[in-house]
Parts: structure tokens; C-alpha cells; sequence
């Protein structure tokens, strides 16, 4: 199984994707990352800091979806996530959410019904490493670091050097 | 974890850790602009009550309908019926109205395991106090309390002096927190005059002391237990005075407990009995917060046991 995306290939993508939200959002003054845990979070983060590297501070913080699955009843229940509201909260900003793989886009449905719960932001874009197809929503993303087209069968593995010790995004048989 | 919540005995320790981070993080949710969650829409939770009860009714209610499930209260008060025949016939009833889970508490001991047991039913049942015997949502809010209070231990009390002082003997919330804060690695000191001991205290995993004032000064934590004033007809102790100048915790009492010390009373308080008023008021007393940390830990319990796929849907 080889790797589709190394550390490197994450970085640049990463960086694009940072300067696309500055373009798209022409800067950065009421943009706010919100990832969703637990890759997602550390992705948020990472655009973050190259964002903070061109020079502007931009709040992060962490929206766990659990609670608003609508698979809940189909699996044992899952242990709840960190939600961090960003410094300054939601409330008018351009969020932008960050996970790791857009696949049939019910997380995002989710994610957006907990933020509906946590206040009205301006506008949500969405932002993943990698878009996989097979959508089941009407559900796109604005920023995509990487188009990859995959089997049902098959599943994407995102590792990122946070919790997994190297940074690797490979295709892999589906459990 | 096991589909149900009769005894703290129902629990692996990794159960309880997972109930207590789900109790903080949902917590955290419900302190925001939003107390409510979408979670259990659709879900009946019945509150079975054959005794009285004020907060722990009103909490495992708050807790159902903040994640959004429908709550229904039964209220036993008054029936004539025979133990046996009434449960029986309460709990078909419930079945017929599709009780998602059944929240129960009873005069008799076992009678929540006797719910479970009997196939009367198919909803889950958790245990809100059984007779004499055991109390486990109250040990989880009190074991939650106590890691809110001593945050730097995460959740692990090896070493933490914890003593339940007053009527052991009647005490189903000192029985399902000995069993509780052991797991957890606490020492558990059991505090009472010798006739408000059970039968067999000997064969817990507990020290027990007949003094208060003999290690006041060691303990982290300590719980008041209520004495139970509709329980002592038959002369525990010789006077409410008596038992209040042994036992009771006064001004004198609450300075020479340690400084980070906590004072926790599962309520209802005799105040001036069992815990003076200062005592219930001071700074020391979590005994506020444990009424509110009271629903948390019942909504993770509710998401925990009704939240997923129950068995019998996975086997599907």
C-alpha cells in the first residue's frame, strides 16, 4: 500500500488551502477555524499556524458532532470528543470547518447542525485534506487539498505525526 | 457496558471513567448557549417512583429532556398493591407503552434487579435507589464531584481519604460509593456509632472507626450521610443530641479538616443534625454542586445506555 499523500504532499496542500481561505475570504479579519475532532482538530490547527506565519492570528477551536450523528442508533455509542469555542465565539464569522476526509457528507451534515446550535455565523465553508466521492448529501467543500477518487470498497487512512508519529494519507481495504 | 445500571457492580472501572468524560464534556455542551441536544429524539424514558424523591426525579428528568427524549412520571405513591403483583403489572404496562428505559426507585432492596430480571420488560433499566442496597447515579455524581474538585488527579484517587460518616446501616448511597470510590482507588473510612454498622462491615474493603474526631484531619473528603429519621424507631442512639455532639459536623470539626478538605451530603440535610448549617454553607461544601453535577452524570448515563444501538439492534 503506498502512500497518496506523504508529509510533504500535506504540507503544501495545507498551505494552498490557507491561501485560498485568505483569498476567498479577502483576509482574515472575521475568519475562525473550527476542526472536527480528532484529525480534523490537528489539521485546524496546522492551517493556524501557517496562517500565523503570513502573519495574521486567526481563533481555532474544535466542534466534537457526536451528539448530532444521525447514525447513533446504528452503532454501540461513542465516547464524546472535545467541543473548544474559539476566543470570540462564532456569532457573525466566517467559520471555516476542517476534517480530514469529506466522504458521504454526513459528518458535515452534523457539524452543521451543532454549530446551528451554537450560534449564526456570517457564512461556513469547509475545508478537508481529502475528498473521497460517494457523496449521500448535497454537501460540497470549498477548499480540497486533495481530489481522490476511491472504490465503496476501499477506505482512506489519514495518519497525522500528532497521534499517529508520521504524517501518511494512503488508500487501504475497507474493514 | 452492560445494557443496564442496577449496581456500581455493573461497572468495569473503564465504564466509569467513560461515564465521568462524557459527564464533563456534556457538561461543557450544556453550559453554552444551547442546553439541549438532539440525541435521544424519539426515545420514552420513564421515571418509575414508588418512594418520594425530589432531586433525583427532577435531575434524571432535566437530564432526559436535555437530550431531547420524551419522560413520562410515574408516581407509585399510594398503591396497595403487593410488591410482587404491582411491579409486575406496572412494568407490562410501561411495555405496552414502549419504554425505551426505565429509571426506578423502590423501597425494597433488589427490586430494580427484580425489574430487569423478570423479562416483564425490554427496556433498560437503571436503578435510582433500591431499599437499603444501592444508589449508583449518586456514587457516580459524588465520584464526579470529587474529580471536579481534585482535577489534577484525572480521575484516579489512589490515595485519596475519603470517610462516610452516619447511618451506614440504612445507606444505599454508602454502599454503592464504597463499592465506587474503591474502584477508583480511594481509602474508604466508614464513620458511625456501632449500631448504625451493618451486619459484615468487616468483609468490606473499608476501615471503619467508631471516632470522628480520631483522623478528622486526614481526610480529603467527607461525606455526611442523612440519618434517616423515619428509620429510628428502634433507638440507634440514645438522643438526636447525642448523635449530633459524636457525629454531627460542626464549626469546630469543619476548621479542623484540611485545606483543600471537601464536605459532600447526598441531601436531603438534617441541618443542625447531622451537618450544622455553617458546615452546609461553607466554602468546603460541594453540596450545591453535587446537585447539579447530579445531571450531567445522568445524561451521560442516559447517552451511554440508550444513546447507541442497544444489542439487539447490532445482532440485526
Amino acid at each position: 500500500m503506498s502512500a497518496i499523500l506523504e508529509s510533504a504532499d500535506i504540507d503544501r496542500a495545507l498551505k494552498r488551502i490557507s491561501h485560498e481561505i485568505i483569498e476567498r475570504n479577502q483576509g482574515l479579519d472575521s475568519v475562525v477555524l473550527l476542526g472536527i475532532p480528532t484529525r480534523g482538530a490537528y489539521l485546524a490547527s496546522r492551517i493556524a499556524q501557517i496562517l500565523m506565519g503570513l502573519g495574521s492570528k486567526v481563533p481555532v477551536g474544535t466542534l466534537d458532532i457526536t451528539m448530532h450523528r444521525d447514525d447513533l442508533r446504528l452503532r454501540p455509542p461513542r465516547p464524546l470528543l472535545e467541543t473548544l469555542m474559539p476566543a470570540g465565539g462564532i456569532e457573525g464569522k466566517d467559520v471555516v470547518l476542517v476534517d480530514d476526509v469529506l466522504f458521504s457528507g454526513r459528518t458535515i451534515r452534523a457539524a452543521l447542525d451543532a454549530l446551528g446550535e451554537l450560534g449564526r455565523p456570517r457564512t461556513v465553508q469547509l475545508a478537508v485534506l481529502v475528498d473521497r466521492g460517494h457523496r449521500e448529501l448535497p454537501i460540497r467543500a470549498d477548499y480540497v487539498g486533495k481530489n481522490l477518487p476511491t472504490s465503496a470498497k476501499e477506505s482512506v487512512r489519514v495518519q497525522l505525526s500528532e497521534i499517529d508519529e508520521i504524517d501518511c494519507v494512503e488508500i487501504v481495504a475497507a474493514p | 457496558m452492560k445494557n443496564q445500571l442496577l449496581s456500581i457492580n455493573d461497572l468495569s472501572k473503564d465504564d466509569v471513567l467513560s461515564i465521568l468524560s462524557t459527564a464533563a464534556e456534556l457538561e461543557r455542551i450544556t453550559e453554552g448557549p444551547t442546553k439541549k441536544l438532539p440525541t435521544l429524539r424519539g426515545r420514552t424514558v420513564v421515571n418509575l417512583f414508588f418512594e418520594d424523591s425530589t432531586r433525583t426525579r427532577i435531575s434524571f428528568e432535566t437530564a432526559a429532556k436535555r437530550l431531547s427524549a420524551d419522560v413520562i412520571n410515574f408516581s407509585a405513591k399510594g398503591s396497595s398493591v403487593s410488591k410482587g403483583e404491582s411491579l409486575k403489572d406496572t412494568a407490562q404496562t410501561l411495555q405496552a407503552m414502549g419504554a425505551d428505559a426505565v429509571v426506578i426507585r423502590h423501597g425494597s432492596s433488589g427490586a430494580a434487579q427484580r425489574l430487569s430480571d423478570s423479562g416483564w420488560i425490554n427496556a433498560t433499566v437503571i436503578n435510582a435507589g433500591d431499599g437499603t442496597h444501592e444508589h449508583p447515579t449518586q456514587a457516580l455524581l459524588d465520584a464526579f464531584t470529587i474529580s471536579k474538585r481534585f482535577p489534577e488527579r484525572k480521575s484516579d484517587f489512589s490515595g485519596l481519604k475519603v470517610a462516610i460518616v452516619g447511618d451506614i446501616l440504612h445507606s444505599r448511597v454508602a454502599r454503592s460509593n464504597v463499592l465506587l470510590l474503591t474502584k477508583l482507588g480511594a481509602s474508604v473510612t466508614l464513620i458511625a456509632p456501632p449500631t448504625l454498622l451493618p451486619v459484615g462491615v468487616e468483609s468490606w474493603p473499608v476501615l471503619v472507626s467508631y471516632d470522628l474526631d480520631e483522623a478528622l484531619e486526614e481526610f480529603d473528603v467527607v461525606m455526611m450521610l442523612r440519618i434517616q429519621l423515619e428509620r429510628m424507631q428502634n433507638f440507634y442512639f440514645p438522643s438526636e443530641r447525642e448523635y449530633s455532639r459524636r457525629y454531627g459536623l460542626n464549626e469546630d470539626r469543619l476548621l479542623r479538616m484540611k485545606q483543600s478538605g471537601i464536605v459532600m451530603h447526598p441531601g436531603p440535610m438534617n441541618r443542625g443534625l447531622e451537618i450544622s448549617a455553617a458546615s452546609a454553607d461553607s466554602s468546603r461544601s460541594v453540596i450545591v454542586n453535587q446537585v447539579g453535577n447530579g445531571v450531567s452524570v445522568r445524561m451521560a448515563v442516559l447517552y451511554l445506555l440508550l444513546g447507541g444501538a442497544s444489542l439487539s439492534e447490532v445482532s440485526q
